[in-house]
């Protein structure tokens, strides 16, 4: 299934995350991550939404989000013309003879040694998916205690902005 | 000048122009019901929040105005549960305003707390919870502006008992803030030039008329596209009365238990123009098989609905009103320059189809009392002139096919999501927005036994309507479908007739019950309660149980199998194998 990338601007108030999360659950839509967090704006929060779609369900996915009240704006972040990060943090096994190994990948990879410990190191990793993926693979052959990864987020490359028009005159003005 | 606020809302309903509201008191909306004493807007006591949920939306179906409906928090709250799914299924105005527990006790399993906003927000176009008294005005403001704007639907308000007491300082919106809300009411210029550029060029069209152009009250434009172009129209069971049922060009009802002309027609149709519909699998059956010759036109002023089950060619976002009187424009301009349309062939064979396969059942003089003939002698004697309202199941159907409407907003019934037990509060409510017009209640004796309760709140509050119960003893749809699906195996479908006793519960809650089982005293009963205008009239129809309402359809089958009855038994095999090559 074409995974999609969703930037979504939203009214900080309570409960819009529930809203969202529970509209995409009762249309059966699968979310594949979700990111939330403040803008340059006080009054916006922006969602960063992976979805597992193809192209005629999105168009469902997309309408059904904007009926809902409180979402402002919705961009779909194209792979090519977008930076899409996710933060990755992960613990190995890792003793005196496996160590060098392990900060010789996470050196590769431009990830930082963020605990050492007797028996494991935690690695602190940002990239795109593609590149953690490729760090996790390498660091599976050593012993994976635990990870955990940030949803995506994303932005489109260039110089605009989708908070730039102002918020009165959200998307939905233009028929 | 600081006013509690309790106060607040009520002052912000009168902003709105609130006239009604339906509801119960209880603990934490109590401080709404003091100044209810002082506010010109009139509160029916109801006995069931579902009723005053319910009668909201029946109010809101008969008038277009947002039905107002009340309860507490907790169980008052889930107890307006169905009525708000009903209201947001059938795209009804209505604004629902909850107490709360008080904002210390939110979210710790208080007496009678349930989270309101959390249960309902898959069933209500929007909701809001009230944290701070000042901010009561623009939250109302803005719940009624989202309930009847765009696509309407149901919204709650959900207000604290602690908010209610607050003092503020009394002030109002003269516009709503929803940055994220513009519903787009004027379609697409361009699109709507084709649908024309479309409609002329056919040779089948249909329009297929939906509940959104009762909603956007565009009966007037719709009868102008019609007579423009000759087009003959579908009404689906929410459009019943969205044009005169004797219109030439007005086929009558679609879908599972439409008229075969109506339903064929959609299928044989090289064009559908679908105005304020949403190809619901009641009206398309089999998706894959419906109207496969067809283009399709879909005006809706939700653009989730255009694309959503079927592949459109022309798709309008707009309000049906507007987008129907610009597509007259367009048709007029096209007319101008090449001529109008001849849809003659198609027209004769429709007439064709009409009258070789018109609604059909026997009242045979001494034999059973037949449902159909209840209904269509109730059709008859009121002339189209009443506001009509239905429960679900057999007699709803019946309702829909047999009686001839005249007008739009006078048909009142559960579409989208079937809610039995809504007939009886929901003619209350039409009653209340409509007093100088007779409402008649058709229902199931299945269904009234689910909401009657409210019999007394039209006694109480004198609100005269008139019941017809078709008392056919079962659950009677269940009972069709467990005959001809489940090989007559019937399980637990079966009432009885005589419990309760309908005409004695009817007096016990001081209304005047009528008994009629035989088809020769139908009339005289019909006149009877038509004379009694000071009080409800229940009348216990005790009709056949075993009748069974066609045509129809069978879930999941494509609308080319429809199932015409056993009146057509002889002719069935004829319509299968007959027209359908001899129109494409």
């Amino acid at each position: 299934m074409a995974q999609h990338t969703l930037s979504v601007l939203v009214e900080n108030k309570p409960g819009v995350l529930a809203r969202i999360s529970g509209m995409f659950a009762r249309r059966g839509f699968n979310i594949h991550s979700l990111a939330v967090g403040p803008t340059e704006y006080d009054e916006i929060s922006r969602m960063t939404i992976v979805v597992n779609v193809e192209t005629k369900p999105l168009e469902q996915v997309v309408k059904q989000l904007n009926k809902l009240i409180n979402v402002i704006k919705i961009v779909e972040l194209e792979k090519e013309a977008s930076v899409a990060r996710e933060l990755l943090l992960v613990k190995v096994k890792a003793d005196a003879a496996t160590r060098a190994q392990i900060i010789e990948i996470a050196d590769i990879f431009r990830s930082k040694i963020v605990d050492v410990s007797p028996n494991a190191i935690t690695i602190e990793a940002t990239g795109s998916p593609d590149k953690l993926r490729a760090l996790t693979d390498l660091l599976h052959q050593h012993g994976v205690k635990e990870m955990v990864r940030t949803g995506r987020v994303a932005l489109a490359r260039g110089d605009r902005a989708i908070t730039e028009r102002p918020l009165r005159l959200a998307d939905r003005t233009a028929g | 000048m600081k006013i509690t606020g309790a106060q607040a809302v009520m002052r912000s309903l009168e902003q709105e122009g609130v006239e009604v509201m339906f509801g119960i008191p209880g603990g934490a909306i109590l401080p709404l019901y003091d100044p209810i004493l002082d506010s010109p807007i009139r509160h029916i006591l109801c006995r069931h929040e579902q009723g005053a949920a319910h009668a909201a939306d029946g109010y809101a179906q008969a008038t277009g105005q947002v039905g107002v409906c009340v309860a507490t928090s907790g169980p008052g709250a889930t107890n307006l549960v169905t009525g708000l799914a009903n209201a947001y299924m059938d795209s009804i105005p209505m604004v629902a305003i909850t107490g709360q527990v008080p904002t210390h006790a939110v979210g710790g399993d208080a007496f009678q707390e349930c989270d309101a906003t959390g249960i309902t927000m898959p069933i209500t176009k929007h909701n809001f919870l009230i944290m701070d008294a000042q901010e009561i005005p623009r939250t109302i403001n803005e719940a009624f502006h989202i309930a009847k704007t765009g696509r309407p639907g149901p919204v709650l308000v959900d207000i604290p008992k602690d908010v209610l007491q607050a003092e503020m300082v009394w002030w109002y919106p003269e516009e709503p803030e929803l940055p994220g809300y513009h519903p787009v009411t004027r379609g697409n210029q361009k699109q709507i030039r084709e649908a024309a550029r479309l409609l002329l060029a056919a040779k089948q069209p249909i329009l297929y008329v939906g509940g959104g152009v009762i909603r956007a009250g565009a009966s007037d434009e719709l009868r102008r596209l019609v007579e423009l172009t000759g087009a003959p129209v579908v009404t689906t069971l929410m459009a019943r009365g969205a044009i005169p049922d004797d219109h030439p060009l007005a086929l009558g009802m679609p879908g599972m238990h439409g008229n075969y002309t109506a339903v064929t027609s959609m299928q044989k149709a090289d064009l559908l123009v679908a105005l304020g519909a949403r190809f619901d699998d009641r009206v398309t059956g089999k998706l894959a098989a419906f109207a496969p010759g067809a283009r399709i036109v879909h005006a809706d002023i939700d653009p989730a609905e255009i694309g959503k089950n079927r592949t459109v060619d022309v798709p309008i976002v707009g309000d049906a009103k507007s987008v129907i009187h610009d597509l007259c424009e367009a048709v007029e301009e096209a007319i101008a320059e090449r001529g109008p349309p001849d849809y003659g062939t198609w027209i004769k064979t429709l007439d064709e189809w009409r009258a070789r396969y018109p609604l059909r059942y026997t009242q045979e003089a001494d034999g059973p009392l037949k449902p159909e003939y209840v209904i269509e002698r109730i059709a008859q004697l009121t002339g189209g002139e009443a506001v009509y309202v239905a429960g679900v199941g057999q007699h709803q159907m019946w309702a829909s096919q047999h009686i001839k409407f005249q007008h739009p907003n006078s048909w009142v019934n559960s579409g989208g999501l079937g809610t039995m037990g809504y007939a009886v509060p929901a003619a209350m409510g039409a009653k209340v927005g409509r007093p100088d017009q007779a409402v008649w209640c058709i229902d199931g004796d299945g269904c009234f036994q689910m909401t009657c309760q409210e019999l007394a709140t039209m006694t109480t509050e004198t609100i005269p309507v008139k019941i017809a119960i078709i008392n056919n003893a079962s659950l009677g749809m269940v009972r069709q479908w467990q005959e001809l699906f489940y090989d007559s195996r019937f399980s637990a479908v079966e009432f009885g007739f005589d419990c309760p006793d309908y005409v004695k519960l009817a007096e016990a809650y001081g209304c005047v019950g009528l008994r009629c089982d035989s088809a020769e005293e139908v009339d005289a009963t019909i006149e009877k309660a038509m004379e009694i205008n000071d009080r409800t009239v229940v009348i216990d129809f005790r009709v056949d149980p075993a009748e069974k309402c066609y045509p129809m359809v069978p879930a999941g089958a494509s609308n080319d199998d429809i199932i015409l009855g056993p009146e057509y038994e002889a002719a069935h095999a004829d319509v299968l194998h007959d027209t359908p090559e001899a129109i494409v």
